[in-house]
């Protein structure tokens, strides 16, 4: 038997540079990406070749989801604040200072304005199921969604319309959508769609 | 005299007791472990892609005068009817007697029938891209020889027409066709009657 006693090595390996790899890593990731905003449903957008970017501030989201409920936002909390007023005026909802001040922090809302006031008290948890949010009305007998875009553009003139909607979305709500900012006068706006790499490149 | 000896270390017994040495070494893997946490709440929280957008103008709604009105010969004109289940329909010239006929929006479908018929166009801007590329030209002077060619008199003109069974996918595929195969006018217009009976007829 031989009598050679295996010498015990050290296990101890210098974790030094993987630290360095690690915030390395985090530091790229810090500075390129920007935070997504969190949206009541996840929508798949179409893909095409434009490569214009969405610009960052002035934008009105207009969100069409796959069963045709609309949501609607605009960027900026004191924005917010004065759209929110005008539309309760209009629909003579009586909101609190608290209630008025949590619609400023949601980027995105779609539920008639009846329901607002019921729709606000609710935890945030629950606030993205979808038995909680119908949609923006948008048919001719009540378009609530024409006075949202129209007192939109009058907080902010220099809104830029961007329409976000699932591929399997009908055209027929599309339809009614692009119908309503026709007849407010609003005919330019942006499709917000994937990137898709342009054929021959 | 005590000799006060240098060496530490060497004789452990005896000499002045000495503090052991410490190890001046720090164990950073819950260093890393951090880092590791950190990166993944920033790979899930955050995206690194901006989402793209197409830019698109209606036409306005209001009332335009006769002769403002453009008027596209009836060779010009091409009508894309977008039905359900990813069809498409389409038509040259004026709708009465138009022989409507049906493609796809796969490469050979509907690039292939723009691109034959805006062949001009289309080659004069790929000869420009090529040129782009080749003396690398300016962005400004681009887009200003891009505005001349696509400026073409005798350049198709496309008019798209959605069924509401069609999806928003088919749409976003239509307009992006417009802008792969440099067709320079198109426009969303609505059914009008007599599209609504060709449309009828053949059971789209």
């Amino acid at each position: 038997m031989p009598k050679v006693k295996i010498k015990r090595k050290s296990t101890w390996v210098d974790m030094t540079a993987m630290c360095d790899v690690a915030f390395l890593l985090l530091t790229f990731f810090m500075l390129t990406s920007n935070f997504t905003k969190k949206e009541p449903v996840l929508v798949t957008t179409p893909s095409s070749i434009s490569e214009i970017k969405i610009p960052e501030t002035n934008v009105m989201t207009i969100l069409v989801d796959p069963t045709g409920k609309v949501y609607f936002g605009i960027d900026g909390q004191d924005r917010r604040q004065q759209l929110i007023e005008k539309m309760a005026a209009t629909y003579k909802v009586n909101l609190t200072q608290e209630e008025v001040k949590r619609y400023t922090l949601l980027d995105l809302y779609g539920n008639p304005m009846q329901a607002m006031k019921a729709f606000l008290n609710l935890s945030p948890e629950i606030r993205d199921l979808p038995q909680n949010n119908f949609g923006i009305p948008a048919d001719t007998t009540d378009n609530q969604f024409k006075k949202w875009v129209k007192f939109a553009r009058e907080v902010n003139p220099e809104l830029r319309i961007a329409i976000k909607a699932d591929q399997k979305t009908p055209y027929a709500i599309i339809k009614k959508v692009m119908k309503s900012l026709q007849e407010l006068d609003e005919n330019r706006y942006n499709l917000i769609t994937k990137l898709e790499t342009a054929p021959g490149q | 005299m005590a000799e006060v000896s240098q060496d530490s270390g060497s004789h452990k017994k005896g000499g002045k007791k000495r503090s052991k040495k410490m190890s001046t070494r720090i164990d950073f893997t819950p260093m890393v472990d951090l880092g590791f946490l950190l990166i993944t709440f920033f790979m899930l929280a955050t995206s690194l892609i901006k989402p793209q957008t197409m830019e698109i103008t209606m036409p306005s709604n209001k009332k335009v005068e006769e002769e403002d009105k453009t008027v596209a010969k009836a060779s010009q004109a091409v009508t894309l009817i977008l039905g359900k289940n990813d069809k498409v329909f389409y038509y040259f010239g004026k709708t009465e007697g138009a022989q409507l006929l049906e493609t796809n929006y796969a490469t050979y479908g509907l690039r292939k029938i723009l691109l034959e018929k805006n062949f001009d166009v289309a080659k004069q801007v790929e000869d420009l891209k090529a040129e782009k590329a080749k003396i690398r030209m300016e962005d400004e002077i681009f887009q200003k020889r891009l505005g001349e060619i696509k400026a073409n008199k005798n350049a198709p003109v496309v008019r798209i027409m959605v069924t509401d069974e069609a999806n928003y996918k088919n749409l976003v595929d239509a307009l992006d066709e417009m802008n792969i195969c440099s067709i320079s006018r198109y426009a969303i217009v609505d059914i009008d009657e007599p599209d609504l009976q060709l449309i009828k007829e053949k059971n789209i």
